[in-house]
């Protein structure tokens, strides 16, 4: 078990591979203690694999190994699924982009927001209740009793998103994990789910990963940002330090969003040939 | 996005030690198994299947005759491998009759919808309803009995499911965008359904026909059986079962032989049903 | 010149025997050669709007006149209305059908319109749109959601049509490969004079993007 001061993940060389020898997450290592991280690369940059490594969930047809992989204290390396099943939701949870496909639509809100604690806590039916409603009240959705005995679909995204959350969360994990948790979502109800991420976490002093391609709006609720780039991290800085990246592809993500100001011009791209060059260089 | 994720997960692992025997890989040779047996029977089979020998009957299996003889002494393993024969050449007639009528209606249906579409359908549920084996007796007393009109029988009662499953196949992909890109270029009517729709509903149909033919094999013995099918003397395993049945507590292996025989066969396209469902379902959900 | 001119226009969803209208009285015009944007969230009406436009849905009521047409409601597009009028969709990996190799796909309404030169046409597009002719060969899933989105925007354009719709056509999209689209599409519509309606739930694009602008609202506008 971490105390209040150790790191929650430990990475040091982490490498996945696909079964027909592709590197896919190339030697990574980084750490993550109670604080807001954001990672940050395009599709195919390995981040999400990279998430799904950190919580034993990649697919039995990859390879996966590390000089050390810690999480929340236990040995990822070496948990067998048994062992990592008291960890997941317990220690650590992780909330995924579409809501449409990771809430199971058979079940009704309430009992999908209980099964957590049903699993690891011990509580009586009403003392169950009674958290779920607290919860959900406090992912900010409205009439919580009422919301209970409804179903998935009968949900907009922005709620839906609400409830993944409320499920990662109610059983007190250390660490969360978001992967890109707002990219199904309206460009209105962004900003609003990921303030909602980061207040939770604050409130209750927990890791945060939060996985994105969208550089600017993880630079608002992130204190640190790590950027890949095909399975490497390329770059480590504040996120307060954005503005003035030096990595060219940092700088080319970092301004590459549409606006009123850049109306007009070409916005900034990806210049691949130069960052091959830039890599083998460093 | 994660779609490259299921991307990676779906394609099987390569260069493995050993290659994963798979059921299709048993189901596709053992169906092998079978043609090469229809096709090369008179290579294979070691006496005319025909020939009686009235000194020779129901003896057991030996060395001579390895599957034993039946009751007119005619060597059981030779009627055994003839019988491939009428078993796979129903088998193929029915699937040229239900799969491509039934995939017509289907998609026709679905794509049309309206007026068309709930006729097509009440159509497609009173034929559902129709119990097959009574109605292969009832055009068998009409037409005669015989290989073609065995064939004729089942396929009027088989084809249903598949028109079920693609007019839903083609429900769901009405509402795609490719199918409405393809609208904007000016592609529609027959066009659309034969060129765009009918490739997408084919793994589904495949996979269904690959599954229902042991079925169908079950009901062509059963025809057989009952005497409906392809007359004797020629040799056919349902006919075969039931003459069989006649001496089967003490000569069982005249009734065993055949029975083994479809079992296999039904084994092998069953099998070969679910391999395929597996490997084209992988792809599919892409 | 106006080349989008629409008066009172409703815009309904049939399902089963219900009838829904979900844009409701919608009267506006667009400019030749300018981009338009509708934003708004999820469920305004902007993509029904689109839709209707572009002749999918062919329940609607009202006056619509595209590309000097007169469209008739209850009817399907049909003969230089139906080339004028082209749409790029929201999701690069559903919108080209997944069995056909890429040139088959372009190539097809071509023929359909019987043009010359199938083949040459296809690999200027390809080039126009900054992509290597040699991936028309291949498979949608063999490319990338970026490249997929350009072969959609050249399919697109391969018709030579006056109109060009765009149903959120980098929502699904990285932001980088956002931004390369977005230039093309910029590129695009000052070469060839296109005129661009442009849906998207993201007012940042709309703001790069387009000259004029409305937002919707539960199938009104409001702005």
């Amino acid at each position: 078990m971490p105390t209040e001061n150790s790191p929650l993940i430990v990475a040091d060389r982490l490498r996945i591979a696909s079964a027909s020898g592709a590197t896919l997450v190339n030697n990574i290592s980084f750490t993550l203690g109670r604080e807001r991280v954001a990672l940050v690369g395009e599709s195919g940059s390995g981040k999400s694999l990279t998430a799904r490594s950190l919580m034993g969930l990649l697919s039995p047809s990859l390879r996966l190994n590390a000089q050390t992989l810690n999480v929340v204290g236990e040995d990822a390396l070496a948990l067998s699924e048994g062992q990592w099943a008291p960890l997941r939701g317990g220690q650590l949870a992780m909330v995924m982009q579409d809501p449409k496909y990771a809430l199971n639509p058979m079940r009704t809100i309430g009992w999908q927001v209980a099964e957590p604690l049903k699993l690891h806590a011990s509580l009586s039916r009403a003392e169950i209740k009674e958290k779920v409603c607290e919860m959900l009240d406090a992912v900010g959705l409205p009439q919580p009793s009422q919301l209970m005995s409804r179903y998935p679909h009968q949900l907009s995204g922005g709620m839906g998103q609400r409830v993944m959350l409320a499920i990662a969360l109610i059983a007190d994990p250390q660490l969360l994990i978001a992967d890109e948790p707002t990219s199904a979502l309206d460009h209105a109800m962004r900003d609003q789910v990921l303030a909602l991420i980061r207040r939770m976490v604050e409130q209750r002093n927990m890791g945060l990963l939060l996985i994105s391609h969208d550089l600017q709006q993880v630079a608002e609720h992130c204190e640190r940002v790590m950027v890949m780039y095909q399975g490497e991290i390329l770059d480590r800085l504040p996120a307060a330090d954005l503005p003035r990246a030096t990595h060219p592809y940092t700088r080319t993500l970092w301004s590459c969003r549409p606006s009123l100001a850049t109306k007009g011009q070409p916005l900034p791209v990806l210049d691949r040939a130069a960052l091959e060059a830039h890599r083998e260089h460093h | 996005m994660t779609q490259n994720l299921t991307e990676l997960e779906s394609v099987p692992p390569r260069g493995r030690q050993r290659p994963r025997v798979t059921s299709l890989a048993i189901g596709g040779t053992l169906v092998a198994v079978l043609v090469l047996a229809a096709l090369l029977a008179p290579l294979l089979a070691p006496f005319d299947p025909n020939a009686q020998l009235m000194t020779a009957r129901l003896l057991p299996p030996s060395s001579a005759h390895w599957l034993g003889t039946d009751g007119f002494g005619r060597d059981l393993l030779s009627r055994v491998i003839y019988g491939a024969r009428p078993t796979l050449l129903l088998v193929a007639l029915i699937l040229v009759l239900t799969i491509p009528v039934g995939m017509l209606i289907g998609i026709c249906a679905g794509y049309l919808g309206g007026w068309t579409e709930r006729v097509l359908m009440r159509i497609t549920d009173i034929f559902l309803s129709l119990p097959n084996l009574v109605i292969a007796l009832a055009l068998v007393a009409m037409l005669g009995p015989g290989l073609m009109n065995g064939a004729l029988a089942l396929a009027l009662t088989s084809w249903p499911p598949f028109a079920r499953q693609a007019r839903a196949e083609t429900l769901a992909l009405r509402r795609s965008d490719y199918l409405a890109a393809a609208r904007m270029q000016g592609i529609n009517g027959l066009r659309l359904m034969f060129g765009h729709i009918l490739p997408l509903c084919m793994p589904g149909a495949v996979v269904r026909a690959a599954l229902s033919l042991g079925g169908i094999i079950l009901s062509a013995a059963g025809l057989g059986f009952l005497g409906m099918g392809v007359q004797p003397p020629t040799a056919e395993w349902g006919s075969m079962v039931a003459e069989g049945s006649k001496v089967i507590f003490d000569q069982w292996w005249v009734a065993a032989a055949p029975g083994g025989a479809i079992l296999f066969a039904s084994l092998a396209f069953n099998l070969t049903g679910d391999g395929l469902r597996d490997r084209l379902d992988t792809r599919h959900a892409n | 010149m106006n080349i989008i001119e629409l008066n009172d226009l409703s815009v309904s969803h049939r399902l089963g025997y219900e009838t829904r209208t979900v844009v409701h009285d919608v009267s506006l015009t667009v400019a030749a050669g300018s981009c338009f944007g509708l934003v708004g969230p999820s469920g305004c009406g902007k993509s029904s709007l689109l839709w209707a436009l572009a002749g999918l849905n062919p329940h609607w009521q009202g006056k619509m006149t595209l590309a000097g047409h007169q469209a008739r409601p209850g009817s399907a597009f049909t003969g230089q209305l139906r080339q004028d009028v082209q749409m790029v969709f929201q999701d690069p990996y559903a919108s080209l059908h997944p069995r056909h190799r890429l040139r088959r796909t372009l190539a097809e309404p071509l023929k359909l319109l019987k043009k010359k030169d199938i083949n040459p046409r296809i690999d200027a597009g390809f080039r126009h749109a900054g992509l290597d002719p040699a991936l028309a060969d291949r498979y949608p899933h063999q490319l990338s959601g970026g490249q997929r989105q350009r072969v959609a925007i050249v399919r697109a354009l391969l018709l030579e049509p006056k109109i060009l719709l765009l149903d959120e056509p980098t929502s699904a999209l990285d932001m980088s490969v956002q931004a390369e689209i977005l230039n093309l599409l910029n590129r695009l519509k000052q070469e060839d004079k296109l005129t661009m309606v442009l849906v998207s739930h993201d007012p940042q694009v709309i703001d790069h993007m387009c000259d004029r602008a409305v937002h919707m609202d539960r199938g009104y506008i409001v702005s």
